[in-house]
């Protein structure tokens, strides 16, 4: 596997010192290495445990993954196309690349990347939850110090490889890797529906089940869930291809009918989730008890009780490679918005990155996330990241909105990025952060609210500044794009 | 290339068909077993690949390579 990586930097034959050669592939991948690329990238090994975790915890209410995964793509369709057009044009690396063209403001370009860089990191570490938990099934010295030392070692290997072949790396994984987990779950949904005696029998075991809990649940939403079911699935998917990772891969597509294929051919990968969210049920029928605090074990041990000890490595192997993919782009996706968009800022003269500066940046992205994982108590990682998808959310309107309009006042957005920032953090301290399980399930139901209240809250601020900035006849910089950009 | 952008209106029907649980909130009719809950939502993906994929082709343009 880690061959494959390596060996990957010797892929088309590129010239590695070019920044768009290392971080975006040359920008020629076609559509089936950026199918597997962008699936291997937006479907963490994370969202596979967690998906089905949430609803073996939860109940209907974890099932919002699947809508979530399928109206993400008629916004991708509609607004990354866009953005690959211009990005294309003007030579774009990071979305801030683009807001500070469009906008000619460098602290809203600052705010953009640094907004992106800590979002991404509670998800990197996510990466690494999922990789914990398969070790510590794995057994052996996988398992050994709770799985750390295996951590860190993999943990290097990635750093490694992602330094050497930059994107080429993680797309070149992503095929066996990819491949792996359709295989196991496959397999899965076949094999353990039909020991359990079917999905009707599934059915009514967890409901009975989750009936009589402490905190009981259901297979079905209960009425005061229908809002906050709509609002996590909505506010999900509005923010999914902001984050750093999904632009770096949508970058690396070789042109726009490459991107509007996958659109429509992306979706297999949530048909994929869809089916493995309903493993957290067949977990639940299958007796399997988890403490809440240790809910990602649940997939390992399902895979451990059903399937023979060779299958479930296999099983688990995918998972952990699985992590490694995402966890490479998002330290590059991260690394380019540092270096693009927050240092040469700050730099006396704007001069070109240098590619090594990009890679010791992803580097010490990575050590950055290992360290993360290393101090950050696990639940605590799950409500970073929930907080980090409400905090990337506040950058649509400079970012999305921006592809359309350039009617929003350039302070204004930053002042509604605040705005949101502000309300996100508040609204989520007020929801109560907690280690327990039940905070945690409460955090989970109330961030899709947080992100999307955030975002009319921003939205509002921006709207009304704007205005202000009107009426005072306040310079609105420059905008370097023109129309024939977005041809 | 402009008269063919009305196609897009079709994608709004995902978000129609998956963002109001109140419309399909039920455990009958079930299908394999699978209540109406689940089955539906998985539907819209398949549903919604089709319909991405028919906006593809009918918007396609000729300097699509």
């Amino acid at each position: 596997m880690t061959i494959v990586g390596f060996l990957a930097a010797r892929w088309g034959n590129p010239n590695l010192a070019s920044i768009d050669e290392w971080a975006l592939g040359g920008r020629r991948f076609g559509t089936i290495v950026s199918w597997f690329l962008l699936g291997g990238d937006l479907y963490t090994a994370y969202t596979f445990v967690a998906v089905p975790a949430l609803i073996y915890g939860v109940g209907a209410l974890g099932f919002f993954a699947v809508p979530y995964a399928t109206i993400a793509y008629p916004i991708a369709l509609v607004v990354l196309v866009r953005f690959w057009g211009v990005a294309r044009k003007r030579g774009y690396v990071t979305a801030a690349d683009f807001v500070r063209e469009r906008f000619d403001d460098r602290p809203l370009e600052v705010a953009v990347a640094l907004t992106g860089v800590v979002a991404a990191m509670p998800y990197i570490a996510l990466q690494l939850v999922g990789m914990k938990a398969v070790f510590a099934q794995l057994g052996g010295m996988f398992a050994a110090y709770g799985g750390l030392p295996a951590l860190t070692v993999s943990f290097a290997l990635l750093a490694a490889y992602t330094y050497t072949s930059g994107l080429r790396a993680p797309a070149s994984i992503a095929f066996v890797k990819d491949t792996l987990i359709y295989v196991t779950v496959i397999a899965a949904v076949v094999v353990i529906p039909a020991k359990l005696g079917g999905w009707a029998n599934i059915f009514h075991a967890s409901a009975a089940q989750l009936a009589i809990r402490p905190k009981p649940s259901s297979i079905l939403l209960a009425p005061p869930q229908y809002f906050t079911y709509a609002t996590m699935a909505f506010g999900s998917a509005l923010s999914l291809f902001i984050y750093p990772h999904s632009i770096t891969s949508v970058l690396a597509a070789r042109s726009k009918e490459v991107l509007r294929r996958n659109a429509a051919l992306l979706p297999i990968y949530s048909l994929l989730l869809g089916l493995l969210a309903l493993l957290g049920y067949c977990a639940i029928a299958a007796g399997i008890k988890v403490q809440p605090a240790n809910s990602s074990s649940v997939v390992p041990l399902l895979f451990a009780r059903f399937f023979p000890a060779w299958f479930a490595g296999v099983a688990g192997a995918a998972v952990a490679i699985g992590a490694l993919v995402p966890a490479a782009i998002m330290c590059i996706g991260a690394a380019n918005l540092c270096a693009s968009n927050v240092f040469s800022e700050f730099s006396a003269a704007r001069k070109p990155v240098g590619t090594r500066f990009v890679r010791l940046l992803t580097l010490a992205t990575c050590a950055g996330a290992l360290l993360f994982i290393f101090f950050v108590p696990v639940p605590y990682a799950i409500d970073f990241q929930l907080l980090g998808g409400a905090l990337m959310l506040q950058t649509f309107p400079a970012f999305v909105l921006g592809l359309w309009t350039r009617w929003f006042h350039p302070r204004a957005l930053l002042a509604g990025w605040a705005a949101g920032l502000l309300a996100s953090c508040a609204m989520a301290y007020a929801g109560g952060f907690g280690p327990n399980f039940t905070v945690r399930e409460f955090g989970g139901s109330v961030t899709g609210f947080i992100a999307l209240y955030a975002l009319i809250a921003n939205l509002a601020v921006a709207a009304a500044l704007t205005v202000v900035f009107r009426k005072l006849s306040a310079s609105a910089g420059a905008d370097r794009t023109t129309a024939g950009d977005y041809a | 290339m402009r008269h063919r952008q009305g196609w897009y209106a079709l994608l709004i029907a995902p978000f129609a068909g998956t963002l109001f649980p109140w419309i399909y909130n039920r455990q009958t009719p079930e299908l394999f077993g699978l209540p109406f809950f689940y089955w539906y939502q998985l539907g819209w993906v398949v549903v919604t690949a089709a319909l991405l994929g028919l906006v593809v082709y009918l918007t396609r343009g000729r300097d699509d390579v």
